[in-house]
């Protein structure tokens, strides 16, 4: 092997680790259930990228991401249930709307200073659920929309818990593996710049808008990506499952997870998505008190001690590693 | 025709005349020093000049090129490098990826050759670590490369500033008070930076309260009192001003 392709190699190697890892799963977890976790797990991950890279890198919060996962998974069921569309076109053309949305939003709030984007994306997630709603004819309103097709590949059905394992985990990896080359490109130390002074990146070259704008558009794609992969998964869909209130889970989960890397997002997803099951177990119906309640519990808690759950955890496996003198995947080096 | 061209410049806020009328010129090359007292409008002068301000009449003209209407990010790609006076490094990142920024305005990979790490996208990359490795030894920070920025004593803040701006390949340098916290060592070893930057052909503007440091190595000096210009000249002949030294007079006695 060339030095490059070691250089390489050793350079990615917690992202290969992990995804070997994730990959193989299905080979020896047959339970249908801890399937169905991962695979929410997996798309709960891509809207956590693309809010790691808002927040994290750019330093912008969106309230609203909800409304484009929103987006993606009736824009599939429509486009799929009603037009006949085929799903990856129909998951294709939703995110390109998820996108636009965010574009036409992001282009007047992100050139102002501030709290505006989570404003105004506030507002955006609330219009699109009342359009869910009332759009009856279209949306069917709280009934909601059934008989979502699965996903395929020519004849290869990817319905199956094992199969839908792969697809949805192969493409969050992907999305993780942009989001890491983002992160550590030009583009990426452009938005940690401009989270750290507006003014100084400007001086530097950085049209500082734009940029807002464009990061923002990326994770309302993820986001509408995931809202799709859900649809084709479960075959149905209602309004509830994008309030605000999923929007702001979602933001709490990843800022528990760490905003220094884009690990964090994979940390807070296991956070937002395990707690509440395992609540589930012990409580039934309290449970999303309950939830809130360890949310702000932990934000509070780890305010200031330690950046983030994720490190925690990464401090902890590496001094067991000191200990053990083996080697781990998950330490990944800052993104 | 002078690089840099501020002309009939009045900037207001509100009620509050930041500046009012300001001409002066600057000739490629030189090293020109913005004096003058507390709230003058020195910093006011800079921000117009990169285009974080507009101005409230009047013209700012760099290489030909009138700036009024244009971004701070356009502006940084004509060749204007600058400087600020309270500290603006990006604390989070390291002294060297701070400098990468500056080649922000030299390269142009978009999002999808960053996300899929393209060719055009690797080949920037190695010139952007290896210009900001050269900005870095132009002003000696060459052994903080890997430090964190939020690290830095003050002093080398500055230097940092100067060696992220360097690196966006100016004609013309923007020094913001880059003196203040210095001590005496500090400040000479500052004063051979700048004229080695301007020996390499960039032109030098800096706002310094440092009164030696200023005399020292500006070829010429413009004094700003209450948002007017009030005298212009090389630094002995403004010495000598009687209107400068009752301007300063409060700090000329410090
Ligand atoms: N954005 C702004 N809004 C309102 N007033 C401003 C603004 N920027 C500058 N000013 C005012 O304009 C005047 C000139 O300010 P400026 O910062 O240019 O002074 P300066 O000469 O750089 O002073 P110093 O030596 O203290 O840095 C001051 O009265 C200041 O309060
Ligand atoms: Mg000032």
């Amino acid at each position: 092997m060339s030095a490059d392709a070691l250089v390489y190699l050793r350079r990615h190697a917690g992202f290969f680790v992990f995804a070997v890892l994730i990959m193989t799963i299905p080979a020896y977890l047959h339970d249908s259930y801890y399937l169905s976790i991962l695979a929410f797990m997996g798309t709960r991950f891509m809207m956590a990228l693309g809010v790691s890279l808002l927040l994290g890198l750019a330093g912008q919060i969106s309230l609203g991401q909800a409304a484009f996962v929103g987006i993606g998974a009736y824009g599939a069921a429509i486009l799929t249930t009603r037009l006949g569309f085929n799903p990856w076109l129909a998951m294709g053309l939703a995110a390109l709307l998820s996108a636009v949305i965010a574009g036409l939003v992001g282009v007047p709030t992100l050139k102002l200073r501030g709290y505006y984007l989570a404003m105004a994306t506030l507002g955006v997630n609330e219009i699109i659920y009342i359009l869910l709603v009332q759009l009856k004819s279209l949306t069917n309103g709280t009934d909601g929309i059934s008989g979502i097709p699965s996903l395929s590949i020519g004849s290869l059905d990817l319905g199956g818990p094992k199969a839908y394992h792969l697809i949805a985990w192969g493409v969050a990896l992907l999305m993780a593996a942009i989001a890491l080359n983002l992160s550590r490109s030009r583009v990426g130390r452009s938005l940690r710049a401009l989270r750290s002074s507006e003014p100084a990146a400007e001086s530097l070259g950085v049209d500082t808008s734009f940029r807002k704008v464009q990061v923002f558009m990326v994770a309302a794609a993820f986001a509408s990506i995931a809202g799709s992969f859900d649809a084709y998964y479960v075959h149905y869909i209602s309004p509830d499952g994008y309030t605000i209130t999923f929007s702001i889970i979602l933001v709490t989960g990843v800022i528990i997870g760490g905003l220094g890397t884009v690990w964090g997002a994979f940390w807070g997803t296991a956070a937002v998505v395990v707690l509440p099951e395992i609540l589930k177990r012990v409580n039934g119906d309290i449970t999303n008190l309950i939830f809130g309640i360890l949310l702000i519990a932990i934000m509070v808690l780890w305010q200031g001690r330690t950046r983030s759950l994720g490190r925690l955890v990464r401090t902890f496996l590496v001094n067991r590693r000191g200990r053990q003198g083996t080697t781990d995947g998950a330490g990944e080096p800052e993104a | 025709m002078p690089l840099l061209d501020i002309a009939n410049v009045s900037k207001s806020f509100g009620g509050l005349d930041a500046l009012k009328d300001v001409n002066f010129a600057v000739h490629q090359g030189q090293i020109k020093a913005l004096i003058g007292p507390n709230g003058a409008g020195k910093t006011t002068v800079f921000n117009l000049i990169s285009g974080s301000y507009r101005p409230s009449a009047g013209r700012v003209v760099f290489g030909g090129v009138d700036l009024t209407r244009k971004a701070p990010h356009a502006i940084c790609r004509l060749g204007v490098g600058r400087t600020f006076q309270h500290s603006l490094v990006f604390d989070g990142m390291t002294v060297l990826e701070n400098v990468t920024v500056g080649r922000h305005c030299r390269s142009k990979a978009g999002v999808l050759s960053a996300a899929l790490s393209l060719p055009l996208h690797r080949r920037e990359e190695r010139e952007a670590f290896k210009v900001a490795g050269e900005s870095l030894r132009r002003v000696g920070l060459e052994g903080k490369a890997d430090e964190f920025a939020g690290n830095l004593p003050m002093g080398e803040r500055h230097l940092l500033e100067i060696a992220r701006a360097l690196a966006t390949e100016p004609k013309m340098l923007l020094l913001d008070e880059p003196a203040a916290g210095l001590n005496e060592e500090e400040t000479e070893r500052l004063a051979e930076t700048v004229r080695r930057i301007r020996s390499e052909g960039i032109t030098v503007l800096l706002v310094e309260h440092h009164m030696g440091f200023v005399m020292e190595i500006s070829d010429e000096v413009v004094v700003l009192d209450y948002g007017r210009k009030i005298a212009e000249g090389p630094p002995l002949m403004i010495m000598d001003n009687d209107e400068v030294v009752k301007a300063y007079l409060g700090e000329a006695l410090e």
